[in-house]
């Protein structure tokens, strides 16, 4: 198995940080926005995003988590039913700018299936989407994220690992891996 | 692992802990779902699900369509009294003519036990059983245990007594069986005539005095006497059976601990339970019918969510 580091600890810094400055210039102080993690592995970066932005604005930064379980094109067609996560939006989202947040894109199917499950709980007057890795050349769906972190070319043999101190890894560093 | 180990519910005899505990966690997952402003999730879109109702049934009958409609299935409903089972159509033929129509779930209420574990032998579709006769009703277990796992944390360790009818009653024996694969500790109490003679094999605690089986424990789980499974008279009238065997609010107060009551309905309010004990807050009868919703689904789910089923 052949890993190559795309991201190590310092270039993820310095990539959220960036992240950050591209949504305050589009969403000021963030009264009417919202940020939503995608779970299971999109929360960890929205939290950090979160934490970054809120030392950058000095202001409460509302946070959810979706899962998209219940509303994937793919059940039936898998051995086993995709196990849930929790959906926690403690808030309104109705008329406030949503700002989806996932570790990386490739099919977009489970954005997709997040645009659907979001509706559920109202509806937005506006969505973006903001990523850590995007897998070019991969899409399966006309869908595109609005902030990215690193566009990566990637075959779809290959395998985007995201390793976040958060998720109980010794560093930040994200992976490109070939599954051969 | 996020499959079950069985491609039907025909009882809770049959599943594992880990069975009971995947169903527990997809449920808090559902349970988050009928609570959101629009209660309904895509997942069984390309299902279609026949409820075979051959005995009465208002609770569980709603509870499923309900169940099936938050989950976008399609349904189809049968009832026995309306159907040609009058003209004397077999079992076997009935629901083959409804597989014949492209169902791929069944689920079904039949008076004979063992009426659902004979159809799993013959057809294809995924059965699952809402009682069959005295025997089993799996997914009133299932959310009998969720409800007590959400109000006391846990199962196991737990003291649950089943008041009432033990003889007639398939919530009894599906709760036994279920509360005994989670770790708890199980007492049934009712009139001598309404336990079932080798009750004492299933390793339960036996009683024969109501006041000492809610001294003894922290939930009690009270049943209904099923007059219409009774042939004989097991006691001298339901007057007598509510002065030793109902249960009232003074009684819960005077234990000196708080217990939760229970109940699978529908309730003969005056008889097992005085309506001050029903409407009491030691009673969570109410959430166990919004847990049945959640807990149908996750069960559906679960058992349609396998490739190829």
């Amino acid at each position: 198995m052949q890993k190559k580091l795309i991201l190590d600890s310092d270039l993820l810094d310095i990539t959220i940080s960036r992240l950050c400055q591209q949504l305050i210039e589009n969403h000021d102080d963030f009264a009417e926005t919202v940020i939503i993690g995608m779970q299971p592995r999109g929360i960890y970066l929205a939290e950090l995003i979160r934490k970054n932005l809120e030392a950058i604005t000095k202001k409460n930064i509302h946070l959810g988590y979706i899962d998209v379980t219940f509303h994937r094109d793919d059940f039936r067609r898998r051995e086993t039913p995709v196990k849930a996560n929790e959906t926690r939006i403690p808030f309104v989202i109705e008329g406030k700018k949503v700002v989806l947040v996932d570790d990386v894109l490739f099919t977009g199917r489970t954005t997709r299936a997040a645009l659907d499950a979001m509706i559920s709980f109202g509806r937005p007057a506006k969505v973006e989407l903001l990523v850590l890795i995007d897998r070019k050349y991969n899409r399966d769906l006309p869908i595109a994220a609005d902030y990215v972190g690193k566009v990566v070319n990637t075959l779809s043999s290959q395998h985007v690992l995201v390793e976040l101190e958060a998720q109980g890894h010794k560093q930040n560093r994200i992976w490109l891996i070939n599954k051969d | 692992m996020s499959k079950l180990s069985q491609k039907h519910l025909l009882g809770i005899k049959n599943l594992t802990r880990q069975d009971i505990e995947l169903i527990f966690e997809t449920t808090d997952n559902f349970k988050e779902v009928i609570n959101r402003p629009i209660k309904k999730v895509p997942s069984l879109r390309d299902i279609t699900i026949a409820n075979l109702f051959f005995e009465n049934s208002t609770r569980t009958r709603l509870s499923f369509e309900l169940a099936e409609k938050r989950l976008s299935a399609d349904v189809i409903n049968f009832s026995a009294s309306t159907s040609s089972v009058k003209k004397g159509e077999t079992l076997l033929d009935t629901v083959n003519n409804i597989l014949a129509m492209k169902v791929d779930m069944v689920v079904m209420r039949h008076a004979s036990p063992g009426a659902p574990h004979f159809l799993s032998r013959h057809i294809n579709a995924n059965i699952i059983n809402a009682g069959d006769g005295t025997h089993e009703h799996p997914t009133q277990a299932l959310l009998d245990t969720y409800s007590i796992r959400e109000k006391l944390g846990e199962v196991a360790g737990k003291r649950v007594a089943i008041i009432g009818d033990i003889l007639h009653s398939r919530v009894a024996l599906s709760n036994i069986f279920a509360l005994k694969k989670l770790g708890a500790e199980v007492m049934v109490c009712g009139p001598p005539t309404l336990l079932p003679k080798f009750i004492a094999n299933l390793k339960v605690k036996v009683e024969l005095n109501v006041l000492k089986a809610l001294q003894w424990c922290d939930v009690a789980n009270v049943l209904r006497i099923q007059l219409e499974r009774q042939q004989i008279k097991y006691f001298p009238s339901l007057r007598e059976y509510s002065l030793y065997y109902g249960i009232n609010k003074q009684m819960l107060e005077n234990l000196k601990k708080e217990i939760v009551i229970m109940h699978p309905g529908p309730i003969n309010r005056g008889v097992e339970l005085t309506s001050d004990a029903a409407d009491s807050a030691h009673s969570i009868i109410l959430d166990q019918v919004e847990n049945g919703v959640a807990i149908r689904m996750a069960v559906m789910y679960l058992l349609a969510g396998v490739a190829g089923a």
